[in-house]
């Protein structure tokens, strides 16, 4: 890793658009706020006197604590709106609201909504920073960034490993954010569901597709397992939660046969039962839970990265304008 | 006032035309059309270099009165339509209150009159408030002057009133405009389906969605022996369907818009909400087969499905904005630079397809430039320059993809009925 390397984006909006250099930097910094996690006095001056504002148009405990304890940690000043889901609907557009955002002097939006691509049409409308904390289906870049944190602790390297995503590839922005981070630094991915949850083209997204678990279990380094929303979009393509514990499920005899270091991840919340038995969650394979403490590592380097590159890009404009 | 249009190219391919020979215009008609006149007239316009050929005629309007004028008014649609060399255009039925009646259609004939600097034709609904339940009265409303019937914004979905639609348009000897989206297929998706749509995650609309019903519209049209025309075709199956049709000898016609031959669903990449139009943006497999239909005959006209809606309804979240795109102002440029520039077709093909065969499948009796006929020209620079921007849009509203672009060739001049309404880029209200 360069450690050198300069970031310079004031937007997180996902990992199709960043390059693997600017993926490993992320992950590298997050190492070091990850030292800062463990310490008895969990808190560093680096956002002192900035201030965070989590926007979420999307019901979220996990991803909305995670960011205000990164944020907090970071000594900035957090506030968190729940927004209307359809800001259409509140009466106040997108742009509107962000731009009202900006004008309480807000130095950061961390934007969750239920519409893919609204953090790209949010960060071109306000010049604060904007970090994607899911959109609709598009990405979900700070998950897949923990995965590949979670992953990298555990093996050493994300280079070279077989990684499977098994579930709703579909709809699952967990999903798309890990193809892209992956990919870009090296691991080989597939991705495994019933037919109806695999979207046209995804292999021109760089993984191999398949509907055999078996398959993408065999030689696998680490298996990624999705929620299963049974109460939402899943419904349709897959009626019965049943038939999918029995074909897709993660259970202790799969597991078996697998790779023995073979990693478990889930972005959370399980549906025990479902996509997974309580013995393969709770199992010495699942890392599930040091992904949601990486988690706030992870999110502390985005804030701090994105921070520092727009602080850096108004003092060159000002600059450059002789101010 | 009499004008005389010296030094040009006049195209006609429906007196067979393409000579350099002049045209002198009074009292709203082609007085002489010759080489080399001379005449005595209040204004002469030097054509050096340009081309002269009939106005154009749009199929495909939404001009938005009565009931959203805040997006676009007759008035200012045609403004926009002459900017972009049209001297027809036709006004969509999916107004508020829909034009499903005798009274709209009064209401909407009193607005053309008194607004409308160029010719507004009329189409009405199939159903009553387009809602695809009861069929309109046909016969009367073309007798109030409709030159066609369409529910466009939506497919009449129950195939049994469809069917007797079009056996009544049959009877009636008038026009079905088809738009053709199976919606349970569509299944309320915002861009193509494939590879874009799987990137962005957003709903896809499938091809299927269109050619299916296409495929089903067609064959009810030739057992009720009605004349068809099917609405913005965007994917290859439907030119594919469109094809074999003709070939058996079914009244189909078809047109498309110049945005899904010079765009793909790649431009979708920045969540721009416009490039959100219903059908959606297709692949360069499905642009290819465009230009095939279109050069081959398949597809007859080429229209804008000119759909205004205000920046405020369009700066929202992709799923939420509407669908469609202004057209009219860059009709004629994207079709020089896609299909004469890359030598799909000719100069004279395009006039056919943006001119001739609309006027010819609405039925409109337009003569082309004869003596005798009525005055309707446009004069194209096909050469000149410019940067589309959003000031100099005539149309209410800015809902264009192609904002920013460097356009080439584009309408310099307009006569409707003999009267010059734009003059060298300036339009004489």
């Amino acid at each position: 890793m360069n450690k050198k390397f300069a970031w310079t984006r004031k937007d997180l909006l996902g990992l199709e658009y960043l390059s693997a250099e600017e993926i490993e930097f992320i992950l590298y910094t997050a190492g070091s706020f990850k030292e800062v996690t463990t310490r008895q006095i969990k808190k560093v001056p680096a956002l002192r006197g900035k201030t965070v504002v989590n926007l979420f148009y999307e019901p979220s405990t996990r991803t909305r604590a995670s960011f205000e304890l990164a944020a907090k940690r970071l000594s900035a000043d957090v506030l968190n709106i729940a927004a209307e889901s359809s800001s259409v609907k509140k009466g106040e557009t997108l742009i509107d609201t962000g731009k009202n955002i900006e004008a309480l002097k807000v130095d950061l939006i961390v934007v969750r909504h239920n519409c893919s691509g609204a953090p790209n049409i949010l960060a071109r409308a306000v010049s604060s920073s904007v970090v994607n904390a899911g959109d609709g289906w598009h990405e979900h870049p700070t998950q897949a960034l923990l995965d590949m944190f979670t992953l990298k602790e555990k093996l050493g390297r994300i280079e070279g490993l077989n990684v499977s995503i098994i579930g709703d590839i579909a709809h699952s922005r967990v999903a798309r954010s890990n193809i892209w981070g992956l990919t870009k630094l090296g691991a080989k991915v597939t991705v495994c569901a019933p037919g109806m949850l695999i979207p046209e083209g995804i292999e021109k997204m760089g993984v191999k597709a398949t509907t055999d678990l078996e398959e993408a279990l065999e030689g696998a380094d680490a298996i990624n397992v999705l929620r299963m929303q049974f109460e939402r979009d899943v419904a349709v393509a897959f009626p019965s939660k049943f038939e999918y514990l029995k074909n897709y499920g993660i259970t202790t005899e799969r597991l078996a046969k697998c790779k023995k270091e073979i990693v478990v991840m889930h972005p959370g919340p399980i549906n025990r039962g479902i996509e997974m038995s309580s013995e393969v969650a709770d199992g010495k394979n699942s890392v599930i839970l040091e992904q949601v403490t990486n988690g706030i590592a992870v999110r502390m380097a985005v804030l701090y990265l994105v921070s520092m590159a727009n602080d850096n890009r108004k003092t060159n404009t000002k600059a450059s304008l002789g101010a | 006032m009499k004008y005389l249009v010296k030094n040009g190219r006049v195209i006609d391919p429906a007196n067979k035309i393409d000579a350099k020979v002049d045209i002198l215009i009074s009292e709203g008609k082609i007085e002489k059309i010759d080489k080399d006149l001379e005449e005595n007239c209040d204004k002469i316009i030097d054509a050096e270099g340009k081309i002269i050929a009939p106005g154009l005629v749009d199929m495909h309007t939404h001009l938005r009165e009565p009931g959203r004028e805040d997006k676009e008014t007759i008035r200012s649609g045609a403004h926009s339509a002459v900017r972009g060399g049209f001297t027809t255009v036709t006004c969509m039925p999916n107004t508020d209150p829909p034009i499903d009646n005798l009274q709209v259609i009064s209401l909407v004939k009193d607005i053309i009159r008194k607004d409308a600097l160029c010719n507004v034709a009329i189409v009405g609904a199939i159903t009553i408030g387009r809602e695809g339940k009861k069929i309109v009265d046909i016969s009367a409303m073309k007798k109030a002057g409709i030159v066609a019937i369409s529910d466009d914004g939506s497919s009449v979905e129950d195939k049994a009133l469809m069917s007797a639609a079009l056996k009544s348009a049959a009877v009636n000897g008038i026009l079905v405009i088809d738009h053709c989206e199976e919606t349970r297929l569509s299944a309320s998706g915002v861009i193509n389906k494939g590879f874009m749509s799987t990137k962005m995650g957003l709903r896809g609309i499938s091809a299927d969605s269109e050619y299916e019903m296409v495929k089903r519209d067609i064959e009810l049209a030739a057992t009720a022996r009605a004349a068809i025309h099917i609405a913005h075709v965007s994917c290859k199956e439907s030119v594919d369907i469109i094809r074999k049709a003709k070939r058996s000898g079914v009244k189909v016609t078809a047109e498309t818009a110049p945005h899904y031959f010079s765009l793909t669903d790649e431009c979708c990449v920045t969540y721009d909400t416009n490039t959100k139009m219903n059908p959606p943006l297709r692949s360069k497999e499905d642009v290819d087969a465009l230009k095939k239909g279109l050069s081959d005959g398949t597809i007859d006209a080429i229209a804008t499905d000119h759909a205004p809606h205000t920046d405020s309804e369009k700066d929202v979240e992709f799923d939420y904005a509407p669908f469609g795109i202004i057209g009219l102002e860059t009709a004629l440029s994207l079709s020089i630079m896609e299909l004469v520039d890359k030598k799909i077709l000719s100069w004279s093909e395009l006039i056919e397809k943006m001119s001739t065969n609309p006027a010819k499948i609405l039925g409109l009796g337009a003569q082309g430039l004869k003596k005798g006929a009525v005055a309707d020209i446009v004069i194209i620079d096909p050469n000149k320059e410019y940067v589309y921007k959003k000031e100099g849009i005539e149309s209410k509203s800015q809902n264009s993809p192609f904002i920013g672009w460097t356009l080439k060739g584009g309408a310099t001049h307009v006569f409707v009925g003999g009267r010059l309404v734009m003059d060298d880029g300036v339009i004489k209200a």
